[in-house]
């Protein structure tokens, strides 16, 4: 015991310092993630009442998010997709993925360099789901600040794009780490790049043993049928799941 | 700089606590930091120093410091059953080599306690 807050010493909490004079300590044990992990909790239970998969889509800026979702937003075999995008300022991002077909809504994130939960469930209000099945969640390009933050997603997909180098997983290891599936995009680059496909591989490999790895090239498209066909099979299973409320999406 | 708004929940947090327990001070702040967390303790301080000289935190804050302690990360190995501490980010069992996909903590970012008066 650390002999303030009643937490063991296995925990590696030890009283550093004595007491301030008349002052006493209160135990709290309560993460900073809390609020957010309960908003990503209940985004969650919406999506499952819906029979959606949502997925978070992470990357560096400029790896291909948009690009790839304008993709999607066309070949997706039961359109329309919905999508919320964010970024620190214009709708530019919204207007193109509209303009694929999608159900777009922009987040404007101003200084945040992340989304969190209760920024989901605002622009979820303004969505119209009916006769989507296919919700995204485009993070803010940023391979740091969105990594600790559940959005209430089924799903995480980390972007990386031929021409970031090869040892980006190696650099920015708990994002990859997160992600249920990385995608390799811009396959299409990897001649004139001098990219090295197997050294990248093993990179992720090594960071994220456990995530699928897809390859494909939003611009022209080689490759988008294997996500679909990913995604489609990952919706199949989670609607053969019980649902947390012991009942069926 | 994803700290800031770390540190807004943590003073979200310890002020409601600190109000519940009729405190007029918050003198300590204990934070367990995973190493995996994503987070950088010099930013966090940084932007600890932000709330307390912050004209709004006032008196409750007044001379307030924050004390990490960090949590290392801990993997399991589905092969050998048994935990380990990875040397770097390539989570690989010193005993088999068989990579880890379960980190069993180094997560935290947990607001342990709070030294009022």
């Amino acid at each position: 015991m650390c002999g303030h807050c009643g937490c063991t010493e296995a925990s590696g909490v030890r009283a550093a310092h004595a007491p301030s004079e008349g002052s006493r300590w209160l135990a709290l044990h309560q993460s900073l993630l809390g609020r957010n992990d309960a908003q990503a909790d209940r985004n969650r239970a919406h999506f499952r009442a819906r029979g959606l998969l949502s997925l978070n889509l992470l990357s560096a800026p400029g790896s291909g998010k948009t690009a790839l979702l304008e993709q999607l937003a066309r070949r997706w075999p039961q359109p329309p997709i919905a999508v919320i995008v964010g970024d620190l300022a214009t709708d530019n991002d919204a207007r193109r993925l509209r303009a694929a077909g999608a159900r777009a809504v922009q987040i404007r994130t101003g200084d945040l360099c992340h989304l969190e939960a209760d920024l989901v469930a605002r622009a979820l209000r303004q969505l119209d789901l009916e006769g989507v099945d296919l919700l995204v969640i485009e993070n803010v390009g940023n391979l740091v600040c969105p990594t600790g933050f559940d959005l209430g997603e089924d799903l995480r997909l980390a972007l990386l794009a031929v021409g970031e180098g090869e040892d980006k997983p190696l650099k920015y290891p708990a994002l990859y780490r997160s992600a249920d599936a990385v995608v390799l995009n811009k396959i299409d680059l990897m001649a004139v790049m001098n990219f090295d496909h197997h050294q990248a591989v093993a990179n992720l490999r090594a960071i994220a043993p456990a995530a699928a790895l897809l390859e494909l090239s939003a611009r022209n498209g080689a490759g988008v049928e294997g996500l679909i066909s990913w995604l489609q099979q990952r919706q199949r299973q989670l609607q053969q799941r019980v649902g947390p409320d012991g009942r069926r999406p | 700089m994803h700290e800031l708004a770390l540190m807004a929940e943590l003073q979200q947090l310890a002020q409601v606590q600190a109000h519940r327990a009729g405190a007029q001070r918050i003198h300590r702040l204990r934070l367990r930091l995973g190493a995996a967390a994503g987070v950088n303790p010099e930013a966090l301080h940084q932007a600890f120093a932000v709330l307390v000289s912050d004209a709004n935190a006032g008196q409750l804050w007044r001379g307030a410091q924050l004390e990490l302690v960090p949590v290392p990360v801990r993997c399991d190995c589905s092969h050998c059953e048994q935990p380990f501490s990875p040397q770097d980010p390539i989570h690989a069992c010193p005993r088999c080599g068989q990579l880890s996909a379960r980190v069993l903590t180094g997560r935290e970012l947990e607001l342990v306690a709070l030294e009022v008066s």
